[in-house]
């Protein structure tokens, strides 16, 4: 039987009926098509799906749907509006040139945004620790490491 | 050397902020009215007849839609040598035989992915189980089973290269060794899963969306499997997830959703799950080396024999190519004045080897790397001057394959023993450290054309407008490797105008001017930089001609594009803006716009490459004499690239080349048995997470080569290759432990530790 739940994401209120084995990610991708929220391998190991749930990052792939009913989550599309300035962690990854394929991007930087949360000046080793549940096959981390250490000055600052 | 504007600035990625924001469309994020979700049934078993395939309880659920098997589709065979029909050995789908755990058997469509995976279950497959080849030394010997009935002994090529007199070479060798290596299978490991949408349109035409390295490519296949013409089949390249030479075949996904688009007239989709990708995918190919070497007393090289086995699983895949540039791979780098080799790719039932990062040079050059190093060790010669001394250079010929233009190999062995202080650092090392060096030369691009193109090999349209804005259409294939920038700084460069003035389309081969090969064998800055270069030249000369007649000019005036004007060189004065000038050139035309087609095939350039790349690399380690961890401290790389393009790009490449080289010497490795392969995900595969990257430090060697487009050649490919060299001969000075048999392992450390104890 289907679940009615409210969704909130990216500050906008959903009212949905999901199968009770529906991921959040399969939620964000297949109905409300949010896509910038990637599924690199279902199983948690990737971190490529990573979101905000009341800000705490979780991996979307290992998340029920009916899990997050009430809760605030947040994805890349809520990083910056689309139309808006982009944010300081967005700036810092294409200055510092983090980007490659981009499929594990938007993990990369909701699990930045997490960490600056909780941290405002971490240190390299810190930021590697927080990166630890995602991988990436195309830049080696080093300028993701490099971004996301200016992102920390660029937030400070603002 | 040239100054630049644009080539060699940092300028920030064409898609960067599109994919920043989320807002780049993959083709797993593509949703179509209508669309059907396809599943894959593979085999279970890695080598078996097929009996009898009953699909009838499968097309029976509600909500199915199409279900195919072999007995469905056209017989036709494909694989990228098409000049050679003899190794086409697969078909999508499998036609009476299956011959790896995989191996592709059926699929479905259905309205929604748990139909379509109800469904799969639905299928009975009845096999009767043949005898499984998981070696090369099973499916070599006398009297083996053979996996294709049309290659008895299960040798699919053989390939031979001798130049200069080896018995000769070795007889004059005043120290001669032999060794044998063996190298593992690796995977691709890009973080985008295989996604494939098709759509038959109204008047029957395909298009089809896919994450490919090759979209002409999977076009031709696509056309040859279905039975259509080329052109009534359009493949669009979206956003790409990496491919690493994973993604540059014609696959099964891609034609089953072309194939089932037809048969249901409703868009198809298929998405591989990544435990498809690691149970059935690509990989890079296992290698037994024998080699060969003889030297002078004084560390001259003087000969070299090497015979390679290639595991090349159950098909042919880009199998055939790798065999080839082993060979090639394996007489580059120094001079060998006398050499000898033997290739041979070789079925077994597992899945299917095929190019990977380097095609054959990561393995050719593992290889001669240690085996290097070892000869320095016998010789007594620092392992940096034994290559000093025989390090190719410029102007050196290598035998059928190329003559040298840019070189700066020495300069890279030099600089990288100058950064990394070599000599000192190897007398200081403390106990449990070791520093090793590994080398690296690479192709920018083949100059073969076994895929049989009528087609220029790259090719380039620019459009120019009289409100200053320029479109770029190319059939280069960005997959995250960032070529839809550098295009862009090429053109850029070469007009004088803007990054943003530039709109550029690439890689959908409905659009895009025909043709390109696609983006492998660190082909695409070399191969497409020249025919955009091209283009931009031609509109050039219009705009010159253009100039010229409105100034007056004296002819012999040259003219210069520059700064978003054109003018009389060096006269700003007599600037006209590049706008304004098209449209003068559009009105002497009567109207015709402005657009030039560029093109570039490598003629008279020997049998492998237009131009070389090369570079050094220095690894520190610590291993801990208790566990056998490895601890890379630092890495140190100095390379020649030719122009750099795109700093930040290059740089890149080369963090990701150590990321996956580390994961190549010490932990990445498929655990198989009987054919199966038992680590389907990312814990059980272990790539190299921020945590394991070690520092590293950077030196481009500035040359300029003469046959790249503003001075450029290949990037990114080459730097595949010398990292598990470095590490290994790091770990061998820390430990004792020389690693003939990759990857090096805590147990295979402790193991020779003990030995030696």
């Amino acid at each position: 039987m289907k679940h009615l739940i409210e969704l909130k994401v990216n500050g906008d209120v959903y009212s949905l009926a999901v199968d009770p084995w529906r991921t959040l990610n399969e939620v964000l991708r297949d109905d409300l098509n949010l896509t910038g929220t990637k599924l690199g391998c279902g199983s948690g190991d990737c971190g490529a799906c990573t979101v905000l749930v009341d800000g705490r990052s979780v991996s979307s792939c290992l998340t029920l749907a009916v899990e997050v009913q009430g809760k605030e989550v947040q994805t890349v599309e809520g990083l910056a509006p689309s139309g808006s300035e982009l944010h300081p962690i967005q700036e810092a990854f294409i200055e510092k040139g983090a980007i490659q394929c981009g499929f594990c991007t938007s993990g990369m930087e909701m699990s930045a945004a997490y960490l600056l949360s909780k941290n405002g000046s971490p240190t390299d080793q810190e930021i590697r620790e927080g990166l630890s549940g995602h991988l990436c096959r195309c830049t080696g981390y080093i300028q993701i490491v490099d971004a996301i250490s200016e992102a920390a000055e660029k937030m400070k600052q603002s | 050397m040239e100054q630049f504007n644009i080539v060699g600035k940092d300028v920030p990625r064409n898609d960067a902020e599109a994919k920043a924001r989320g807002a780049s469309v993959y083709t797993d994020d593509m949703k179509l009215p209508g669309m059907l979700y396809g599943r894959i049934l593979g085999s279970p078993v890695a080598h078996a007849r097929i009996l009898s395939i009953d699909t009838s309880k499968a097309k029976a659920l509600p909500g199915v839609k199409c279900v195919i098997t072999g007995a469905d589709i056209p017989k036709i065979k494909y694989g990228n040598w098409r000049l050679f029909a003899d190794t086409q050995d697969e078909y999508a789908l499998a036609i009476d035989k299956v011959r790896f755990i995989g191996d592709e058997v059926a699929a479905v469509a259905a309205v929604d992915k748990d139909t379509a995976q109800e469904a799969l279950s639905l299928i009975k497959v009845e096999y009767e189980e043949l005898e499984g080849l998981y070696d090369v030394d099973s499916s070599v010997k006398e009297g083996a089973i053979a996996i294709h009935d049309y290659c008895p002994g299960n040798i699919s090529v053989n390939r031979k290269i001798q130049y200069g007199d080896i018995e000769k070479g070795f007889a004059e060798s005043d120290y001669v060794r032999e060794d044998t290596f063996k190298v593992h299978a690796v995977s691709h490991a890009y973080l985008e899963p295989c996604s494939a949408l098709a759509r038959v349109d109204l008047d029957g035409r395909i298009t089809l969306w896919t994450s490919t390295q090759v979209p002409y490519i999977v076009q031709c296949l696509l056309a040859s499997t279905l039975e259509m013409r080329e052109n009534d089949i359009r493949v669009i390249k979206p956003f790409v997830g990496g491919g690493f030479g994973g993604k540059m075949e014609l696959r099964t996904l891609e034609f089953c959703a072309a194939f089932m688009a037809k048969q249901t007239g409703r868009p198809v989709k298929f998405t591989l799950s990544r435990e498809e990708e690691f149970l059935t995918g690509r990989r890079r190919h296992p290698m037994t080396l024998h080699s060969k070497v003889g030297f002078k007393k004084d560390g001259t090289l003087v000969a070299k024999d090497l015979k390679i086995t290639l595991d090349g699983g159950a098909y042919n895949a880009m199998g055939p190519t790798a065999t080839f540039l082993c060979g090639n791979f394996g007489a580059m780098l120094y001079r060998y004045p006398n050499y000898r080799f033997h290739g041979q790719h070789v079925y077994t039932n597992k899945p299917p080897s095929s190019a990977m990062r380097g095609f054959g040079a990561p393995q050719s050059l593992y290889a001669s790397e240690i085996q290097m190093n070892l000869a320095a060790e016998a010789l007594g010669i620092d392992p940096v001057d034994i290559r000093l001394k025989n390090a190719q250079v410029s102007g050196d010929k290598i035998p059928d394959v190329a003559t040298i233009s840019s070189c700066g190999f020495k300069e890279s062995i030099e600089a990288v023993a100058k950064m990394s202080d070599w000599k000192r650092l190897k007398k200081e090392l403390k106990p449990g450290q070791g520093i090793g060096i590994g080398c690296y030369s690479f192709i920018s691009g083949g100059v073969f054309n076994w895929f049989n193109t009528q087609y220029p090999f790259s090719a380039a349209e620019v459009r120019a407008y009289s409100d200053g804005t320029v479109h770029l259409l190319t059939m280069a294939s960005d997959i995250g490797q960032g070529c839809d920038t550098a295009m862009k700084q090429i053109l850029a460069e070469e007009l004088g105008i803007k990054m943003g003035d530039i709109r550029i389309t690439s890689a959908d081969t409905a659009t895009t001017p025909q043709a390109d090969l696609g983006a492998w064998g660190s082909r695409v800055t070399l191969m497409a930089g020249n025919a955009v270069l091209d283009a931009a030249k031609k509109i050039k000369e219009k705009l010159f001609g253009a100039i010229s007649a409105h100034l007056n000019a004296n002819v012999i005036y040259e003219m210069e594009c520059k700064n978003g004007v054109v003018q009389p060189k060096g006269r700003p004065k007599k600037a006209v803006p590049f706008g304004d000038v098209v449209a003068m050139v559009q009105k002497s035309q009567r109207g015709e716009p402005l657009i030039a087609h560029g093109y570039y095939t490598p003629r008279d350039k020997g049998l492998v490459t237009p131009a070389f790349g090369f570079g050094a690399q220095v690894a520190l380690v610590d291993v801990d004499q208790e566990t056998g961890v490895v601890d890379v401290k630092q890495m140190w790389t100095a390379h020649d690239c030719g122009t750099v393009i795109n700093p930040k790009g290059v740089e890149g490449q080369l963090a990701g080349s150590i990321q996956m080289g580390l994961g190549y010497a010490l932990s990445e490795q498929f655990v198989m048995q009987d054919g199966k392969t038992l680590n389907t995900n990312f814990l059980d595969y272990k790539m190299p997470t921020a945590m394991d990257m070690p520092p590293s430090e950077v030196t481009h060697i500035d040359t300029y080569e003469p046959e790249g487009p503003m001075g450029a050649k290949e990037c990114g490919e080459g730097l595949a290759s010398p990292t598990a060299p470095a590490i290994s001969d790091a770990v061998y000075h820390a430990t004792g432990y020389r690693c003939k048999d990759l990857p090096i392992t805590p147990e295979k450390i402790l193991k020779s530790m003990a030995e030696n104890r």
